[in-house]
């Protein structure tokens, strides 16, 4: 049994996170049966199952930041991401899987946000993990409903001219945001414009970072 | 107004349509909050096979997938945060009602 503590803070201020000592859940058992059963039978191995964890979280939100800073200095690129972002992204070189994807450009005039109020759906081949509160019920059910209010919580005040375009991700296709460019990068590279395109400014909670002077 | 007819016919950009009303248990992609409100096809994506089949093992029929397009005030009403926002949501055919085209806007 863990200690109890009455502040349930660990010496170096961390939160204790209890032990999983509760039995394996029916999903649980059935995921390990499967999985030794695969391998008994020559179908996959260890290794192989290892280097697919490896390669899901290698992923990250730097692949979408290099598609996006490239539709920022490429318009010919940026036509053919809006047209079909999976061939384009692909071009790119990176291998997103079979994920279908379209790409959402913010204007002037327009912010788009993704959402899946359904599950959690996310372009994970193109952004890595989903942040936690991307699959939160309170995320996923007031996005549709009060997208200003959400946004605001997010540091984003739009004006009331802007129409918001929220994207529900409901069944097969994944969505990425492409971030307006800010102001002042006209002599930035298409690397350090990358590293400006932020994990949220692609969901659409956030806008690319500005240029530090 | 006549009865919607399902839309067995290639919808194009524009078409306004409804969302059946139909509450089936089971692996559904048309969220609830859709259900009954009338929006615009914003475009046509591809025929998938049938997720309420494919998610049980069933044989799953291929239906097109749309993007529907709904305004914020449509689907909210006056709880609408602003009116002219928009949600836009996949959608498969065999949940698309096409409005009578007399009523149509």
């Amino acid at each position: 049994m863990p200690h109890d503590h009455h502040d349930h803070l660990s010496p170096s201020g961390h939160p204790y996170r209890a032990d999983d000592d509760t039995p394996l859940s029916y999903w649980q058992t059935m995921e390990i049966a499967v999985r030794e059963l695969l391998v008994e039978k020559d179908i996959t191995t260890a290794e192989e199952i290892n280097a697919q964890i490896d390669a899901m979280d290698a992923r990250s939100p730097a692949i979408g930041a290099a598609v996006v800073a490239r539709a920022w200095c490429d318009p010919e690129f940026k036509i053919r991401l809006l047209a079909d972002a999976s061939a384009a992204s692909r071009e790119m070189g990176f291998d997103i899987g079979p994920m279908h994807l379209i790409a959402l450009e913010n204007t002037a005039d327009t912010h788009n946000i993704v959402v899946c109020t359904l599950c959690s759906c996310y372009p994970r081949n193109l952004l890595g993990l989903p942040p936690d509160w991307y699959k939160s019920r309170a995320y996923r059910s007031r996005t549709v409903k009060e997208p200003r209010k959400v946004l605001s919580e997010f540091g984003v005040t739009l004006p009331d001219r802007m129409r918001i375009r929220v994207h529900d991700s409901t069944a097969d296709m994944r969505y990425v945001v492409i971030p307006m460019r800010p102001k002042g990068t006209e002599d930035l590279s298409q690397d350090a414009l990358a590293a400006l395109v932020t994990r949220d400014s692609m969901i659409g909670t956030g806008i690319a970072t500005a240029p530090t002077a | 107004m006549g009865t919607p007819a399902l839309a067995n016919e290639p919808l194009a950009v524009g078409t306004s349509v409804r969302i059946r009303t139909l509450m089936p248990p089971g692996h559904v992609r048309a969220p609830v909050y859709l259900r009954g409100k009338t929006g615009t096809i914003e475009r046509a994506i591809a025929p998938f096979k049938n997720p309420e089949q494919l998610a049980y093992g069933l044989p799953a029929k291929e239906h097109m997938l749309y993007r529907v397009r709904f305004r914020a005030g449509d689907v909210w009403d006056k709880n609408a945060e602003n009116p002219d926002d928009m949600i836009e949501a996949e959608i498969y055919a065999h949940w698309i009602e096409k409005m009578d085209q007399s009523h149509a806007a």
